[in-house]
């Protein structure tokens, strides 16, 4: 069975919101769109989004780590806002396991946003309808598309390909060999909901320096006559001892 | 969580006509087995049905207004096996139904005895009816209460607490309803409306204070740790990806101060339970409208407090994610 | 098995007849990336990075995506305006009139200043990519006030760089992360290749490369960074010349790459009496003077202890180090050896306390450098031919690089600090090799490269084209813009005394020269797409009264100001007439290699805009518009020998125009020749542009592998580049360690040349900044400050999600960065009593802001910063006047000074890098406080509010973005 997921990388995700956006655009003028926006130009202006990026500052100066954490509807396995949906809007495709919302069915009760402990839904305030990432369903099997494009509108434009987008339950995939290589985690496991979406965690170089690395025969500096040159008379073994 | 108006009056109102239709339903019961006598039986449970159902009615309305998509509303019934609220929307209509019936019955004195019995039972139909109804009833109330409930992780919610409280304070207001109501229409009910509305409230007291106890004590299990997956004591969120508030910064913090939300606390606990209780005592010792009223509609506006702050408390695992708000 | 079908189909497919795509380039910001815009109905749908462009490779950024916002912003400009009769500057009060009315009124003007002092035109130009063309306009018009916004952004990069090493970061280098082991970025936020190297960085790290942030904040980039080191903004000379000094020390330079490929073992006259001190001792006289370094400098010969010319060609083994007597007695010493002397008091421990970097940490960083470069050696098997004919079977790489932008550009000790950085690069071996620092087309260039200024107020004359170019590269004093008394020619006093090689202009001086009349009074000031009465002014309060103050008899201080912008910005309210240009969207543009194209390592590209979508209403492209005033002013540029229009519009302009009639030199090197066979060189093609569009608007010339490295040595390379016209000689361009050009400065400021001689005010300053090995200096505001009453730093960054002050306008944008905080370490917070979330005052000494305090324990203690140019002005921008962006969001510039304390070097001298020019923006120091009981809590400054000018679209209340109209 299919499980298409992002897997997300922090490890090089730097918060350039181009996920944020690239979504925006795609969705707005897309099936599900539109994504409206209040107050677009005045106070306190707020809209519609199926994908946001935070910041988190972690430990105390200097040794201080900021991490960008980008987050959309993780799309589920156990997906708690689809069985409290009452009107069978919510659903998850069998065929992909991507959760979505059907727009004509939903009555906008924001129950399932109440569901989902992530947030990652979102109530359109015109259209009254709630929404979410949609995985661009429209876009991963849009035949009209070259092949290489058929992929959610925020991977394509990730400028650090922190997104990547594959079948989850393949175990070859991409995604899998990747969430297996490089720890790859879920969000809130304590209640069950087994995200498809992961994320991978940061991962640090360091460089290993051996004391000797630094005491080298073709040091330039003897070429220029500074390292010490050994003095000659001062006593040595030779001096002492006969073997 | 945000405390939505149209919710805490569709839960309160329906709570209150609930509460009333089981006081009437108690009263005829007591009635069948000639505890108390009843003047004017037909018109009392008439019009106390027509009572309760225009709570029901009210609360269904209300309930509208949260709606995106009123017009759509019949949808809902479609997922009654996985969805209490599904389920609530069936229920309540259900439950409407049969008050409705009630009234009628009662209303029109058609009332047909269907078995013959040694014991003086009169009018089994309507009793009939009226066990069916108490039977939605409850049912209506632990679906109404089950929507919070069965979410997991709203962990304030998540406890067969909620389900008592939703019924005991239900019923309580409407059984001070009925001591008021009766005051009116059948005052010699007002001692047994009266005694039981003091009762149940006492007990919705000591349900309420346990849940507000444990919720006190919460530890809950989502912490920004597992929200983002990294372990360290110290995390910070710097920016929430917005700045001018969205969806998730509206529907689930209930933006009051802290010492509102806090005070709201105290407001409730006087008002649901203290003076209604007081008022009671007062006004069953004279019979006196007015004070009855005073007690039941002080209730009732406690129990906004009370719904209000039960939405509030809740801390949804959501708000990890949006904590510059 | 699968789900029942909904009712809303969340797959469906619009029918493809709405549906147009179309190629182009991107300008949501200066990366220039290539785009790829869908359109329904004729609306743009959907725009996505083009996965066949070479610099973005199909990605996009968070601005790219969001051009939609742009292009239906409320903001846009839509119709020529003139302010109206009555209104003052400021109050953005126009009406509409045509554009012939626009065209007479700017004729009119310019025709009669022309004819009587061309000088009294000035034309400033900020973020544009087109500087070829605004460039040659004012040449043609014989102004030297001129220049684009590179004088307030980061000349000290170019500069420093382009002095020492003859390329630079910025958009003329960088990185080669595919290669490198060991990346150090310092004080960089965003940049301009943006994109790009968001890409190379995630590979980066992916490989397991090491990335090191340098930098007093952590965001951005430094968030993934495997080390971030917090220092104190402007020290960083102080880290990189102890850095410098410990890899010395240790001997981890490369002390081939050193001898064959800089001037470090050439040697320097250290005879105080003669005039030649601190120069070259030379062999002979080249026989042709050109702009090129000639090789006949000597050097010290091991085998037969003697001075000898120093030739790559023949066997050698000169020292690298030592003191020498010339035969005639001269002292001589190597330039390595003047460098270790001068590093010999630059400890770790001394830069401790100034960086506010453990010895220890500079320490290990200058040995992971070092053994980095020397120990993971590259060996490519490319070979190659060096420009002394030596043959290479390889190439190699020492795989350290760098990357380095504003955090050390934009203080006024920049120029050195940047030196020091090249010299760095240069000890670990690192310049044009893989892993290391790259060259993009057309650099490398000679050092400094040919470009010159007029020489003399008598190069600027009446209704002629100015004799030189309005910037340049000057290499000796008398390559100054000055008159007899050495005072500036330029109103911007650019290569003047004061700032000898403000290779860029300083237009941030410009409005305040004008207004004050020195070094004289303008009539006419055009300003095209910079917002110099909001973020690219320093002192920003009293530039906006300036714009506006009358002298005695009621009379503007500058007559009259022409803006040409696409938005309503903060400047155009103080416009006299406003043009309104197209978008981006809406407009031909050439990212040319007479400016600065978007070339790869691998060799030069260029690229273009084409139209995806008509004008918006009256707008017109800029380019249009200097074509139409050239023509009508008989700009001999513009116009045929009969005196009639040369060119039938701006494509056809850039298809015709040639550097010199028949030079076969345009502003595409692509598709050349008539029907495009050539490229860099060659006769126009009258089918060029679609020859662009067919190739995703780019063209890419990818050199052959053996040009592609040690480009300044690359004997290929260099006469590839000879034979295309990219440069003139195809000398050695060897590594400036020592550098000649600053000396020369300096000894003409000790009165010891012939030449120009600086005003007596000046001799000092020059002087003491024109020393020819780096040095670390306190920036001169810190210099000139109390810095017990204001002991904080305070910086600004850019966001990635916003371009300067363009996207507030942008309905999505604006959500991510509604407005600003001022970022302030919580111990120092504390220290004041102040909270998050506070309203606290920052103030300098020149002014003070309210804004609101944010904690953050990813920030050095002693500075405070915010993201630039998030604040905005009520009412600009199309936005409402009680927009976030104007109460709560604030602008850092208020608290800056475009001028420096009055001191020895005179009263109004700018705060600049001595040396560039370059606009000093981080040094300013401040102090913070909470904001008192009773205080609003809104931003101060607050300005009057604005309304909307005749002609803007309509401010929508809410908008559901779906083109091509609802479903
Ligand atoms: N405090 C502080 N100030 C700074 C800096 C800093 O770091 N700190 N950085 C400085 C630097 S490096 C720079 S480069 C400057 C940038 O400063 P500016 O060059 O002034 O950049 P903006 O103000 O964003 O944009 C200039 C104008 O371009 C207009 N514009 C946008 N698109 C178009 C177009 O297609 N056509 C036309 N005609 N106009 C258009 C905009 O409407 C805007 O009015 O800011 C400087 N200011
Ligand atoms: N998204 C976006 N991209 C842009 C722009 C934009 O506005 N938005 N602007 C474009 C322009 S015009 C330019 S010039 C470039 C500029 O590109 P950058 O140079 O990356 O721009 P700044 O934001 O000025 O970055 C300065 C960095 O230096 C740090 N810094 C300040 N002082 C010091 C110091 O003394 N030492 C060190 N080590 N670090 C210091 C600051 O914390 C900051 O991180 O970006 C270009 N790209
Ligand atoms: S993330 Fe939330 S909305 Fe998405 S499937 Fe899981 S529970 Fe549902
Ligand atoms: S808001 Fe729509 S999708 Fe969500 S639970 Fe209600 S009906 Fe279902
Ligand atoms: S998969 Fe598509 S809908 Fe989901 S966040 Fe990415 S772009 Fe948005
Ligand atoms: S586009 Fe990629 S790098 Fe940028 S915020 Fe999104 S995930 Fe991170
Ligand atoms: S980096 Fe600049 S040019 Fe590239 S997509 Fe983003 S805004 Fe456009
Ligand atoms: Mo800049």
């Amino acid at each position: 069975m299919t499980q298409l997921a992002l897997v997300i990388d922090l490890n090089v995700c730097v918060g350039c919101h181009a996920c944020v956006t690239s979504c925006k655009q795609w969705n707005t003028s897309g099936p599900a769109g539109s994504m409206s926006d209040d107050n677009p130009y005045g106070k306190d202006p707020t809209g519609t989004f199926f994908n946001r990026v935070q910041s988190f500052e972690i430990g105390d100066y200097p040794n201080t780590e900021l991490v960008h954490f980008p987050k959309s509807c993780l799309h589920c396995e156990e997906p708690p806002c689809v069985p409290v949906c009452p009107t069978g809007a919510s659903y998850k495709r069998e065929e992909d396991g991507i959760v979505l919302v059907d727009y004509d069915k939903c009555i906008g009760c924001k129950y399932c946003s109440w569901a989902c402990p992530y947030g990652a839904r979102e109530l359109d305030e015109h259209q009254k309808v709630m929404k979410k990432c949609t995985l661009c369903v429209d876009r991963i099997y849009d035949e009209s598309l070259p092949e290489p494009e058929r992929k959610p509108a925020c991977v394509l434009a990730c400028p650090t390909n922190a997104r990547l987008f594959g079948d989850v339950h393949e175990s070859e995939s991409e995604v899998s060999v990747t969430i297996r290589e490089s720890g790859g985690y879920q969000l809130m496991p304590e209640w069950g909901t087994k995200p498809a979406n992961h994320y991978l965690p940061r991962r640090k170089t360091k460089i290993k320096i051996h004391e000797d690395e630094l005491i080298r025969a073709d040091n330039p500096l003897k070429k220029e006559g500074l390292k010490p040159k050994t003095v000659v008379d001062e006593a040595t073994l030779d001096d002492v001892t006969s073997w | 969580m945000h405390p939505a108006f149209s919710v805490i009056f569709l839960t309160t109102l329906i709570g209150t006509g609930q509460g009333l239709f089981l006081a009437l339903f108690t009263a005829q019961s007591y009635a069948a087995v000639d505890f108390v006598t009843i003047q004017n039986p037909g018109q009392f449970y008439a019009y106390g049905s027509v009572i309760a159902l225009l709570l029901l009615i009210v609360g269904l309305f209300s309930s509208f207004f949260h709606l995106g998509h009123p017009e759509r509303a019949w949808r809902s019934i479609a997922r009654w096996r996985t969805s209490w609220l599904s389920r609530e929307v069936i229920a309540l209509p259900a439950f409407m139904f049969f008050v409705f019936i009630y009234g009628v019955m009662h209303f029109f004195g058609w009332d047909p005895t269907i078995i013959t019995t040694e014991q003086p039972l009169q009018g089994q139909m309507s009793l009939y009816v009226g066990i069916i109804g108490t039977v939605l009833c409850f049912a209506l109330f632990v679906c109404t209460a089950m929507i919070y409930a069965c979410l997991k992780f709203l962990q304030e919610w998540h406890s067969p607490l909620t389900v008592v409280n939703y019924i005991l304070l239900g019923t309580a207001s409407g059984f001070t309803l009925a001591t008021a109501y009766s005051a009116v229409m059948a005052p010699e009910l007002v001692t047994l409306f009266g005694t039981w509305a003091t009762i149940i409230t006492l007990t919705a007291l000591v349900s309420r204070s346990a849940s507000l106890i444990r919720n006190a004590r919460i530890k809950h299990k989502s912490t920004l740790q597992t929200a983002i997956g990294v372990r360290h004591s110290n995390i910070e969120q710097k920016a929430m990806g917005l700045m001018g508030g969205s969806f998730n910064t509206r529907e689930f913090f209930h933006g009051a101060k802290m010492g509102i939300f806090r005070s709201i606390k105290w407001i409730f606990l006087v008002l649901v339970f203290l003076v209604p209780v007081v008022l009671l005592a007062t006004g069953m010792r004279n019979s006196s409208i007015d004070v009855l009223f005073t007690a039941f509609a002080i209730q009732y506006i406690g129990l906004l407090a009370e719904r209000w702050f039960f939405f509030a408390q809740a801390n949804h695992p959501q708000n990890l994610y949006y904590q510059t708000v | 098995m699968s789900t029942p079908k909904p009712i809303h189909d969340p797959i469906k497919q619009p029918d493809s007849e709405r549906i147009e795509v179309k190629n182009t380039t991107c300008y949501m910001c200066a990366c220039r990336c290539g785009i790829r815009v869908t359109l329904r109905d004729g609306e743009v749908r959907y725009i996505q990075g083009n996965p066949d462009h070479p610099l973005n490779k199909g990605i996009i950024c968070a601005k790219g995506s969001s051009g939609i916002m742009k292009q239906y912003s409320p903001a846009r400009l839509t119709k020529p305006l003139r302010r109206k009769a009555g209104a003052d500057r400021g109050d953005n009060e126009f009406e509409e009139i045509s554009w012939d009315e626009a065209f007479s009124i700017m004729e009119e003007r310019m025709v009669k200043l022309r004819k009587t002092d061309p000088k009294k035109f000035a034309m400033f130009t900020g973020r544009d990519q087109m500087q070829a063309m605004t460039g040659l306009f004012a040449k043609q018009y014989g102004t030297p006030n001129y220049a684009a916004h590179g004088g307030f952004c980061s000349v000290n990069m170019a500069a420093g760089m382009i002095y020492t090493i003859g390329g630079s970061f910025w958009e003329f280098g960088g990185p080669d992360l595919e290669r490198s082991k060991l990346f150090v970025m310092i004080g960089t936020a965003e940049d301009h290749h943006s994109n790009p190297l968001k890409m190379e960085l995630s590979k980066f790290k992916r490989q397991g490369g090491k990335f090191i942030s340098i930098n007093p904040v952590r965001t951005g980039y430094s968030a993934i960074a495997d080390e971030w080191i917090p220092i104190k903004p402007g020290t960083d000379a102080a880290l990189l010349m102890a850095l410098n000094h410990e890899i010395i020390k240790t001997g981890l330079y490369d002390r081939d790459f050193l001898v064959e490929y800089s001037n470090s073992a050439e040697l320097i006259n250290m005879d105080e009496n003669s005039t030649e001190y601190g120069m070259f001792v030379r062999a002979e006289v080249p026989e042709e003077e050109g702009c090129f370094d000639p090789q006949n400098k000597l050097w010290w010969d091991r085998a037969t202890d003697q001075a000898i010319v120093a030739r790559r060609d023949i066997d050698h083994d000169p020292y690298l180090l030592g003191e020498y007597a010339l035969k005639d007695g001269t002292p001589v010493k190597t330039a390595f050896q003047m460098l270790h002397e001068r590093l010999e008091e630059y400890t770790p421990e001394w830069a401790e306390n100034i960086t506010g970097i453990p010895a220890s940490t500079i320490r290990r960083l200058a040995h992971e450098m070092g053994i980095t470069a020397r120990d993971e050696k590259i060996e490519l098997p490319i070979a190659w031919t060096d420009v002394w004919g030596r043959e290479h079977n390889t190439v190699t790489g020492n795989p350290v690089s760098f990357h380095a932008m504003r955090g050390l550009a934009a203080h006024s000790n920049g120029f050195h600090t940047i030196r020091a950085l090249s010299i760095l690069m240069s000890l670990l071996g690192t310049i044009d090799r893989p892993g290391g620092f790259r060259h993009k087309a057309p650099f490398p260039r000679p050092i400094p490269p040919c470009a010159k200024t007029p020489k003399g107020p008598e190069d600027v004359k009446p209704e002629t084209p100015l004799n030189g170019m309005p910037l340049g590269w000057p290499a000796d004093p008398d390559d100054l813009f000055v008159d007899d008394k050495g005072e500036p020619v330029r109103l911007d006093k650019a290569f003047s005394w004061e700032f000898p090689l403000s290779v860029h202009g300083m237009m941030h001086n410009a409005i305040t020269n004008a207004w004050r009349g020195d070094p004289y009074p303008i009539d006419t000031l055009l300003i095209f797409m910079a917002n110099m009465a909001w973020n690219s002014t320093m002192n920003t309060e009293q530039v906006r009264n300036m714009l506006n103050d009358k002298d005695e008899n009621g009379e503007y201080k500058i007559p009259y100001l022409i803006v040409c912008d696409a938005f309503q910005s903060e400047m155009v309210a103080y416009a006299d007439l406003v043009l309104p240009d197209t978008t981006y969207l809406e407009r031909h543009d050439v990212m040319s290699m007479l400016d600065r194209p978007i070339s790869e390592y691998d060799g030069p590209v260029d690229s273009v805009r084409v139209p995806v979508l008509p004008p918006t209403g009256e707008c017109k492209p800029f380019q249009e518009v200097l074509l139409e005033l050239g023509t009508r002013l008989k700009l001999p540029a513009f116009i045929k020998e009969d005196g009639t229009r040369k060119f039938r519009n701006y494509p056809d302009f850039v298809v015709n125009f040639e550097t010199e009639p028949g030079s076969g030199i345009g502003f595409l090197s692509g598709w050349r020749g008539k029907g495009g066979e050539k490229f860099m060189k060659g006769e126009p093609n009258p089918n060029q542009w679609e020859m662009y569009e067919k190739n995703n608007c780019v063209f890419h010339y990818e050199l052959p592998r053996s040009f592609q490295y040690m480009r300044n040595w690359n004997k290929g390379y260099l006469e590839w580049a000879q034979e295309h016209r990219l440069t003139r000689y195809a000398e050695p361009i060897n590594i400036h360690i020592y550098s000649e050009v600053l000396q020369k400065f300096r000894m003409a400021a000790q009165g010891k040349t012939d030449g120009k001689q600086p005003p007596d005010h000046l001799r000092k300053r020059v002087e003491t900044y024109f020393d020819p090995l780096p040095f670390y200096y306190e920036p001169l505001e810190a210099q000139l400050s109390d810095k017990h009453k204001y002991p904080l730093n305070a910086i600004t960054q850019r966001p990635m999600a916003m371009y300067h002050s363009w996207d507030s306008q942008n309905a999505w944008l604006r959500q991510i960065h509604t407005y600003n905080y001022l970022y302030v370490n919580p111990v120092t917070a504390n220290a004041q009593g102040i909270d998050d979330g506070e309203w606290l005052w920052v103030e300098s000494q020149w002014g003070k802001v309210r804004c609101i305090c944010r904690y953050s324990e990813a920030l050095e203690p002693g500075t405070v910063w915010t993201w630039n140019a998030i604040g905005k002005a009520s009412g600009a921008w199309g936005l409402e006047a009680n927009a976030n962006e104007s109460k709560q969001g604030f602008l850092l510039n208020h608290v800056i000074s475009e001028e420096l304390p009055a001191h020895d070097a005179g009263e109004h001298v700018s705060n600049s890098d001595p040396v560039t020019g370059q606009a000093g923006w981080y040094d300013v120091r401040v102090r913070i406080y909470k904001v008192g009981a009773h205080e609003k809590h809104v931003t101060s400054p607050q300005f009057d509010a604005v309304n909307p000018v005749p002609g803007q679209p309509q401010r929508k209340s809410w908008l559901g973005w779906f083109a091509g109209g609802k479903k």
